[in-house]
């Protein structure tokens, strides 16, 4: 939110990259960067919090183990829901997706951060992978039946022409609404909170109260969104995935 | 699956460094040089994060949920198997008590049947030994009674014949009274 240092003072230097260590991968600038670092303490932590909550493997769990249950049991209940008992195979490809986007959101909500999530090359990566995974699960389960999906049954055959294209449209457009979703709302969030905690430094002294109330409300809003945007970036990988399950369109 | 991303991003590249360029610096996001160190270490970061939750983590957590759940189905098991043996037990015991029940009850009645056949038995002797015995009386009654009024003829013959005797002064035979008396009798 408030990543000033060695950057700009504007409402978008919090999302400028900046580069820790210079590294090289056969020819790729594979620098460390704050996104790096970030992405790295999203990993650890996720690492480290399960660690710590199963070290016992209680019967009757405290609290952390309560926790890792409930995120467990969270996801599996929408996975179950959303795909079926089929659906359980790819549990923890979508449990590594739910948790990777949330603490990467929830990270970004401390001030002074970086938000991973703002970016839209992170997001569209995370959205193709999505993408990529599902279709190849279709055809590996349906073969070229699969393309059936684009024909919906109950439709005239005069209509064909019209809803293949449509079908196929939505279907590819998929990774971009699922990245941009995900991006925008984190940016939008981000720009807004620094914009308006700006007006509370540059206001005078008798109009400062309102910035400040209305950047304390919004911050307790963006704690919402950053659930709520990795909630349903997985509910529709879900969705997508039961396509490729199931077929039922 | 990172070359078709990284692929996509170099498709991206051209058209987001004009919007970059043109909008004098633009958005951090649309920094296409940035783009290779965010793919690089988001498919290191997640592929690691995968790994180490799929193969580790979540199994664990499974694990014991699927004990926890295990542990319940057993203890539920457990006390419902207690609960019917509870049930036999209690069932055992109230059949065994009607048993008993019925086996004192039997025994009264036939304690009951019994005493009343030999009441019966004595009442029926006594009830026979006193119907002889007023039979034996009745007989007795009868043939006093019988003897009693062949006497009163015979009174009542010598009374008329003493009678007539002193009212005509001459004897009349007994024959004659008797006869004119069974006549009178008619």
């Amino acid at each position: 939110m408030a990543a000033d240092a060695g950057g700009g003072h504007g409402p978008m230097s919090q999302f400028e990259i900046k580069r820790y260590f210079p590294l090289d991968l056969f020819g790729q600038d594979a620098s460390f960067t704050n996104s790096s670092l970030f992405m790295v303490i999203a990993v650890a932590s996720i690492t480290l919090f399960f660690a710590a909550a199963m070290r016992n493997r209680a019967l009757v769990p405290g609290r952390m183990q309560s926790l890792a249950e409930m995120s467990y049991e969270f996801i599996a209940n929408m996975v179950r829901d959303n795909v079926g008992d089929e659906g359980m195979k790819y549990f923890p490809f979508i449990f590594s997706l739910f948790v990777f986007v949330l603490v990467l959101n929830m990270l970004g909500m401390i001030p002074g951060t970086f938000t991973v999530t703002s970016h839209i090359i992170v997001t569209f990566a995370l959205a193709a992978l999505v993408f990529l995974v599902v279709t190849a699960i279709g055809f590996a389960r349906h073969g070229l039946g699969y393309l059936k999906l684009f024909v919906p049954d109950g439709v005239p055959i005069w209509l064909m022409p019209l809803i293949v294209p449509i079908e196929l449209i939505s279907y590819l457009i998929r990774p971009v609404s699922l990245s941009v979703r995900l991006f925008a709302n984190m940016m939008a969030g981000h720009t807004m909170l620094k914009v308006f905690a700006g007006f509370a430094v540059s206001l005078p002294v008798f109009a400062k109260a309102a910035p400040v109330l209305f950047t304390t409300a919004f911050t307790g809003l963006e704690f919402v969104v950053a659930f709520l945007q990795a909630f349903i970036f997985t509910v529709l990988t879900c969705i997508y995935l039961n396509d490729a399950v199931n077929m039922h369109h | 699956m990172f070359a078709v991303i990284t692929a996509a991003a170099a498709a991206a590249e051209a058209v987001a460094g004009e919007v970059a360029h043109q909008s004098g610096g633009g958005l951090p996001q649309l920094n296409t040089n940035d783009f290779a160190p965010q793919l690089i270490w988001l498919a290191a970061m997640f592929t690691l994060l995968y790994v180490i939750l799929s193969r580790v983590a979540l199994p664990r957590v499974g694990e014991v949920l699927a004990e926890r759940r295990e542990r319940i189905a057993r203890d539920l098991a457990a006390a419902a198997k207690l609960k019917s043996e509870t049930d036999q037990a209690l069932a055992d015991y109230e059949k065994a008590l009607a048993e008993a029940r019925a086996k004192a009850s039997g025994i009264a009645k036939d304690t009951r049947q019994s005493l009343t056949n030999e009441t019966d038995a004595e009442r029926t002797k006594i009830e026979a030994q006193l119907s002889a015995k007023l039979q034996e009386a009745e007989a007795r009654i009868s043939a006093t009674k019988t003897k009693a009024l062949a006497s009163v003829n015979e009174i009542a013959a010598d009374t008329a014949s003493a009678v007539i005797g002193k009212l005509i002064g001459q004897d009349v035979s007994a024959a004659d009274v008797k006869a004119a008396i069974a006549a009178r009798a008619k």
